[in-house]
């Protein structure tokens, strides 16, 4: 196996080995906490121009298979793990992980003190890095290609992930509501999630226009996850604002709770490090109850936590905070159908508690129907 | 939701005796428990007959009463105590069956007290099996087909339904206990039988087998609110058909999806909402098929457990401590995470490392024993190892083991006939299957082929095949360079592995690393993979680029824990390392303790200021002094605590430059060599019992000639008394020899004089270079021959004179003096024909160090530790630690008995291991029983240990020759109080002749006769018989004797089989008829002038 490099933004230099693809990869590195489902996470578009460090140390070891992926293809731009399976143990199995990564062009490097890195991006936040494999550079080389990416903040990379032609996901059964969801990212468990609760939904790429959307008289609109900075997606915030003003039913996730939010006139920020695990607690403050949900933010809405606000929507309220830092993960609007929430519901990979809140979509749509013909 | 302020005070119910399935995890448990109970301002009333748990420690509750946990006796506390609520969910089985008891008893109606926790429904829907089936259906899962059976009969119906193999589980017994896997009709008798008399509801499960599927647990917790959260996951390696106590187990789990995994994660949190367990912890278990992934779920326990303690050493998380916070009405986000501080509790903890589990054995203590592992756990203890990768974690667990058996070996050459014999052997789970394993890997064997035979699944096999294949590059020549020294590291290897590989000596090996730099770095435990800072040292060595030690500026003393338990060696060893951190943190030093027992209370992560989670050999502690040594000052390491294994690393210590505190390695050598230390003896004028050295089985049978049979004959350094034995002529003693023994002139084997019913002493001192301190003089109930460890005793010692007491004392001073103790020292006497003579003596804390300091309220063990680091008596008993003047004086009298896993063991043709004590230890455990007189003493040592001596009804006698005259004025004692005496023929005639009147009975070997007349064996089976003496001639040599001492054991009647037994039996039954014995907590007693 031949050496690979990994290299800070500030200098700091990782040796492992090369794993995957060979060649070069940048992206903002970020770590993700989850034991199970690398999966999805490779599949992921939020982790677009991301490049993942697994905290987990053992990664592959279940191999890859065609259900359990989140899109058609691996989003995450390079993958930092400490020991790579060299087979695989599953009877759901079809591919080994390394032979993915090689046909999908995808530069890992294994052997790194993940724990180490892990440490250093949580002191220091996510920045830029880059993987290096099979290449003759020196580090000081490594580091001026590593300064020259691309930042995360002020990326606009919707365009990059959404679907170039609408679809169609058909409700399981007999279908109960008709939703529009504005792909920015869409994970494939979330359409999944709706269809079996008799929803249809029709995804649409992320330039949808208002009349596009109100064409297909839907019953709520569904703003999905994505990567990027939310400050970048002003057409998406006014197109939301339009259907706010029209009462049409609105549910954002992720990047769609981020967009929900500045439509009400929140700001975003950047997190030091983000959230991105399948352990984070989440609060409900209107019941009190306490849900381990899925995240993967680096952004978050900046909202009053202990008051209900004012917008030109009417008055609203942060439902949901993050125990283990008090971030703001979801928000509602009392008198209009709309509400957000910050991590994801459809978990893939995560735990399942959170995916009443589709129900709670359902309830939403019921208690503001859409008026049939007003489009 | 805040505490709920109407409960102030509450009884803690402990589990009682180490035994196999239920150890030292539920003192870890409940010391998490009595520590929050007190620290929220609740009144806590404690009940737990084992005075070798710190939570029976005066200081941890309010009330402690070290009393059988009976419901009677528990009635009689609440009934004295009142208490608001009972939380019997960390104190194992023993304290759920006891609660179950108390509820049925209308106990806790009459008393208006609350369990909390799991109510009895919740207990009873989780534990009984049929209703859990209908929960698992109800909420969409699967459970194996089965068929729920309460007679013989049902159970033949059964089998036709389901098919051989079939799986047989009795209800409510831990550890798996009588359960097993029936391959035809034979077995099925033999288990299902056992099993039924073993449930105490007469209910056994049959059950699909599901062998050789993979098998998961995890660790669930949920609150007040319903607010649910999965502390851990644990995967057997070994697949389903081995206890997962006995299985070698990895967390997290490693070889799921997210999606299979969250499948069993919500499976689940809907068992564990339908059972209703209100709050707290429990494990659920699930097996997952290979091929296709169907789960089917298996059990859960309603309880904290083995594997909570585990999943808590594992993530960090301490289910134990939060789950007794939510029994008393807080809910998962309203407490801290400790580690963390700024998080809550409320999250699912996540691993940046791999944890393995290995159990450790006992098979070498019953040599009739059936090897094969089962449904029924028959580990005694387990090592838990932490790595960044699974190869390094294994590996550490391994040698964590302290077996030489257990470490992988890398031998030039395997045969083809040991190939195919092992390929044999790998097909049926023993102790040492992975290995197995891993040498027909290392030969050459696919990892197909390994799969099809053992099921072990491929992931695991191919890790293993990951660490041949590194032993072949480290065995390859050339120079120990930094690359192949590191990469050996990270794959786990020790430096004595790696100098096989390479023909040198691991001390060659440890040099060139250090001269080139390659050391471990220490991670920590922090629950959260790093997304948070993390304040408790709780580390963990691995080979990689940063470490996170922080530097430190107090001075810090070194802890060597004891390892997995053992026999010979288990929580009383704990106890006292825990005691010596808690005083010399209190002194001002900085306590870093090292162990590898997750069953712990030194390993939990605030016992000491650092814990550092390794193994306990030369090299990881080594290597962990060179890193505390890197961070700040260090004292030096205390060895004389934790037992023989810190005890065996002391002089490799101090060579290398490491200061031992207290005692010296050459003052421990001085005590251990027989030859110095009968030197000692001789010059102040103590007498040992002859003895000899023998190198050669000719010179064995010589020497044995001159000093006279009986001899004990055994190998030299051994602890636990572990290959000895009495033997009465040159038969035995060759036999004995070449059985047990591999004599030569290096490994030469020790031939003692045996002082026939001699009394035993046992004696605990402190000694600082100028003052005893006699912490006390305990009397063996069992006649010299018996294992201390296995003798019942009584402190204060009852039948000793003052001038013997006195001549105890001078002699115990001269020894520690010639020795050269600094600390404490343990001594066995024997006093036979009024002459005292020194068996053996033991330069550190002994077994009963927390049974003297429960009975005479003296902290020995702290007072040992602060010695260590240069403390005088004078300076102790000044500060309170020890008494101002004079030696330890029992309050009241105390009585230890020792407890037996008979019950655990079958051979192979599926009968029960013979129960008879001797000179090698065998008990799992112990209890104390405290009085104001001996008999109601010993009653309740026998109650705690055993269930009830019968205080009527029929009692069977049969005594060996030598033991007739002893026994008589027992035999007539229990005529007197009205028992019906059976004897068969010998014993019978004897009694006859001094005028017991006794009914005869056939043996065994005599069949039933002309007439119908039973044998002994068929009155047990019937349940004819309340009470067993029977004292054997020897081990094996009596079939008969053989024959009734299991059928007792099975049918849990209680079996004596020493006269002295006896004596104090009888002494027990009087005071049993004579009506109430009383409960009265330590706190009290230790206030007794």
């Amino acid at each position: 196996m031949s050496k690979a490099f990994l290299v800070l933004d500030d200098g700091r230099t990782f040796e492992g080995q090369s794993w995957g693809a060979t060649g070069r990869a940048f992206g903002e590195a970020v770590f993700q906490t989850g034991m199970t489902g690398y999966q999805e996470t490779l599949t992921d578009p939020s982790y677009h121009q991301q490049i993942v460090v697994m905290t987990a140390p053992h990664i592959g070891n279940t191999g890859m298979n065609t259900e359990d992926n989140e899109s058609s293809k691996i989003w995450v731009a390079g993958f930092v793990v400490r020991n790579p399976s060299p087979i695989t143990s599953n009877w759901r199995s079809e591919k080994s992980l390394v032979d993915v990564m090689i046909e999908q062009e995808l530069v890992g490097i294994s052997g790194v003190d993940t724990r180490a890195l892990t440490r250093h991006l949580r002191d220091r936040g996510a920045m830029r890095v880059g993987i290096f494999s099979a290449l003759d550079l020196t580090r000081e080389e490594m580091v001026i290609e590593v300064r020259k990416s691309k930042q995360m903040s002020g990326s606009f990379l919707s365009e990059d992930v959404s679907t170039v032609k609408p679809y169609i996901v058909r409700a399981t059964g007999e279908k109960r509501f008709t939703v529009v969801a504005l792909d920015l990212g869409i994970k494939s468990a979330t359409p999944r999630a709706m269809s079996q609760r008799g929803i249809e939904t029709h995804v649409l790429p992320f330039n949808a226009t208002y009349d596009e959307i109100m064409a297909l008289n839907p019953d709520g609109v569904f703003l999905s996850n994505g990567p990027g900075d939310p400050s970048t997606m002003t057409e998406t915030v006014s197109l939301v604002r339009e259907l706010l003003s029209e009462e049409v039913p609105i549910f954002g996730i992720c990047f769609g709770h981020q967009i929900l939010g500045r439509a009400l006139g929140f700001e975003t920020y950047k997190l030091q490090f983000g959230h991105r695990g399948i352990n984070q607690p989440v609060i409900d403050k209107r019941t009190g109850k306490v849900e381990i949900t899925s995240h993967n933010h680096g952004f978050a809405i900046e909202a009053p936590v202990d008051t209900q606000f004012a917008t030109v929507f009417g008055p609203g309220q942060v439902t949901h905070i993050c125990l283990n830092d008090g971030v703001v993960e979801g928000l509602e609007l009392l008198e209009r159908g709309a509400f957000s929430v910050q991590y994801h519901p459809e978990a893939a990979a995560g735990p399942h508690d959170a995916s009443y809140l589709f129900d709670n979509f359902i309830a939403m749509m019921l208690k503001y129907p859409r008026k049939v013909g007003v489009a | 939701m805040p505490r709920d302020t109407s409960i102030k005070s509450v009884l803690v119910i402990g589990s009682g005796p180490i035994v196999i399935g239920q150890a030292c995890e539920f003192d870890y448990s409940g010391t998490q428990a009595c520590r929050v109970l007190r620290a929220e301002g609740i009144r806590v009333i404690l009940v737990n007959s084992n005075p070798a748990t710190i939570m029976t420690d005066p200081e941890f509750a309010d009330a402690t009463y070290i009393e059988p946990i009976t419901p009677e006796f528990i009635e009689r506390i609440i009934a004295k105590e009142r208490p608001d609520a009972i939380l019997a969910t960390l104190g194992g089985q023993t304290a759920l069956n006891a609660a179950i008891g108390l509820y049925t008893a209308g106990t806790l109606e009459r008393y208006g007290v609350k369990l909390i926790g799991a109510d009895v429904d919740a207990i009873e829907r989780g534990e009984n099996r049929e209703i859990f089936r209908t929960i698992v259906e109800k909420i969409g899962g699967e459970s194996a087909r089965s068929v729920i059976c309460h007679t013989m009969d049902e159970i033949l119906e059964g089998v036709k339904i389901l098919g051989y193999p079939v799986v047989v589980r009795p209800s409510f017994t831990m550890g798996g206990l009588g359960s097993g896997i029936a391959f035809d009709e034979a077995a099925l008798h033999q288990i299902a039988g056992a099993g039924l008399r073993h449930s105490p509801t007469s209910e056994v499960l049959l059950e699909e087998s599901i062998i050789g599927w993979k098998e998961y647990e995890l660790e669930v917790m949920r609150d007040s609110t319903d607010n649910v959260v999965i502390v851990c996951s644990i995967e057997n390696i070994d697949p389903m058909g081995v206890h997962t106590g006995d299985s070698i187990t990895v967390a997290p789990a490693l070889t799921l999806t997210d999606v299979e995994y969250q499948r069993l994660r919500d499976l689940s949190i809907s068992i564990i909402r339908e059972v209703g367990v209100a709050t707290g912890g429990c494990n659920i278990q699930f097996a997952v098929n290979p091929e296709n992934g169907r789960i089917i779920v298996i059990e859960m326990n309603p309880r904290v457990s083995r594997s909570s303690a585990l999943a808590s050493k594992a993530t960090g998380f301490p289910i134990a401590k939060i789950a007794t916070k939510l029994a008393i009405g807080y809910t998962l986000d309203e407490i801290e995470n400790d580690i963390t501080k700024v998080t809550p509790a409320s999250f699912e903890p996540t691993l940046d490392y791999v944890v393995v589990k290995a159990p450790r054995f006992a098979f070498e203590k019953f040599s009739d024993a059936d090897p094969r592992l089962t449904t029924t756990m028959k580990s005694v203890g387990e090592a838990m190892a932490i790595g960044r990768s699974f190869p390094e974690a294994l590996m550490k667990a391994l040698r964590s083991l302290e077996r030489k058996e257990a470490i992988f070996t890398f031998p030039t050459e395997v045969s083809e006939q040991r190939i195919s014999s092992l390929m044999t052997q790998i097909g049926t789970p023993t102790e040492y299957r992975l290995q197995q394993v891993q040498q027909v890997l290392w030969a050459g064997i696919s990892i197909e082929e390994v799969f099809s035979k053992s099921k072990i699944d491929r992931w695991f096999l191919t890790q293993i095949q990951l660490i041949n294949d590194a032993a072949r590059e480290i065995a390859q020549p050339g120079e120990l360079t930094t690359e192949v020294l590191r990469t050996a590291k990270q794959w786990g290897f020790s430096d004595a592995q790696i100098a096989t590989l390479r023909n040198v000596t691991e001390d060659d090996v440890r040099k060139t690393r250090a001269h080139l730099g390659v050391r471990p770095v220490y991670k920590t435990v922090d629950t959260c993979a790093a997304e948070f800072e993390a304040f408790t040292p709780y580390y963990y060595s691995s080979y990689e680029e940063e470490t996170e030690v922080k530097p430190r500026s107090k001075p810090a003393v070194i802890i060597l824990g004891s390892g997995p338990n053992r026999i010979g060696q288990g929580i009383e060893f704990d106890y006292s390392c825990v005691h010596a951190s808690f005083t010399l943190r209190e002194a001002g030093y900085e306590t870093i303790m090292i162990n590898c027992n997750p069953e712990t209370v030194s390993t939990d992560y605030d016992t000491s200021d650092r814990l550092y989670f390794e193994p306990l050999t030369l090299e990881d502690v080594l290597e962990i002094v060179h890193a505390e040594s890197q961070a700040g000052p260090v004292l030096g390491v205390i060895t004389q605590l934790g037992g023989q294994t810190p005890l065996g690393l002391a002089a490799g210590l101090k060579n290398a430059g490491v200061t031992i505190l207290g005692t010296s390695p050459e003052a421990i050598n001085l005590a251990e060599e027989r030859g110095a230390f009968g030197d000692v003896l001789a010059s102040v004028g103590l007498t040992a019992p002859e003895f000899g050295m023998a190198s050669s089985q000719m010179q064995a049978v010589e020497i044995a000639k001159k000093i006279g049979y009986p001899v004990l004959v055994r190998p030299s350094f051994v602890l636990g008394g572990r290959g000895m034995e009495i033997v009465y002529d040159d038969d035995a003693l060759s036999s004995f020899i070449s059985r047990a023994t591999d004599i030569t002139p290096d490994h030469p084997v020790l031939v003692d004089r045996f002082l026939d019913s001699a009394i035993e002493i046992d004696v605990d001192a402190l000694y600082d270079g100028t003052e005893l301190f006699l912490g006390g003089v305990m009397e063996h109930i069992e006649e010299a021959g018996i294992h201390s460890g296995d003798s019942a005793c009584v402190l204060p010692a009852m039948t000793i004179s003052a001038p013997q007491l006195q001549a105890i004392r001078e002699a115990t001073l001269k020894i520690a003096e010639g020795v050269g103790v600094r600390g404490l020292i343990n001594i066995q006497f024997a006093l036979a024909a009024d002459r005292l003579y020194v068996l053996e003596a033991n330069p550190r804390a002994s077994r009963t160090v927390p049974f003297v300091s429960k009975a005479t309220g003296v902290p020995l063990a702290k007072a040992a530790a602060r010695i260590s680091v240069g403390e005088s008596i004078v300076q102790l008993r000044e500060d309170g630690t020890l008494p101002a003047t004079g030696d330890g004086i029992a309050k009241g009298i105390s009585v230890k008995e020792a407890v037996l896993p008979w019950n655990r063991f079958r051979r192979s043709d599926g009968r029960g291991v013979d129960a008879v004590l001797g000179p090698e230890m065998r008990s799992t455990g112990e209890v104390m029983g405290i009085s104001s007189t001996f008999g109601a003493s010993y009653a309740k040592s026998q109650i705690s240990a055993f269930g009830s001596l019968p205080k009527s009804g029929s009692v069977f006698i049969s005594l060996a020759d030598k033991d007739k005259e002893s026994g008589v004025l027992a035999a007539t004692a229990l005529s007197t109080l009205g028992f019906r005496l059976f004897a068969t023929a010998g014993t019978a005639d004897f009694l006859d002749a001094r005028g017991v009147k006794t009914a005869r009975v056939r043996k065994a070997s005599e069949g039933i006769g002309p007439y119908g007349e039973k044998t002994i064996v068929d009155l047990l089976n019937g349940g004819e018989i309340n009470l067993v003496i029977n004292t054997p001639v020897g081990r094996g040599t009596r079939a008969d004797g053989w024959a009734i001492r299991t059928a007792a054991i099975q049918r849990s009647i209680p079996c004596i089989t020493t006269t002295a037994g006896f004596n104090a039996a009888v002494e027990g039954i009087k005071v049993l008829q004579s009506g109430d014995l009383g409960v009265r907590p330590i706190q009290e007693w230790l206030k007794d002038v």
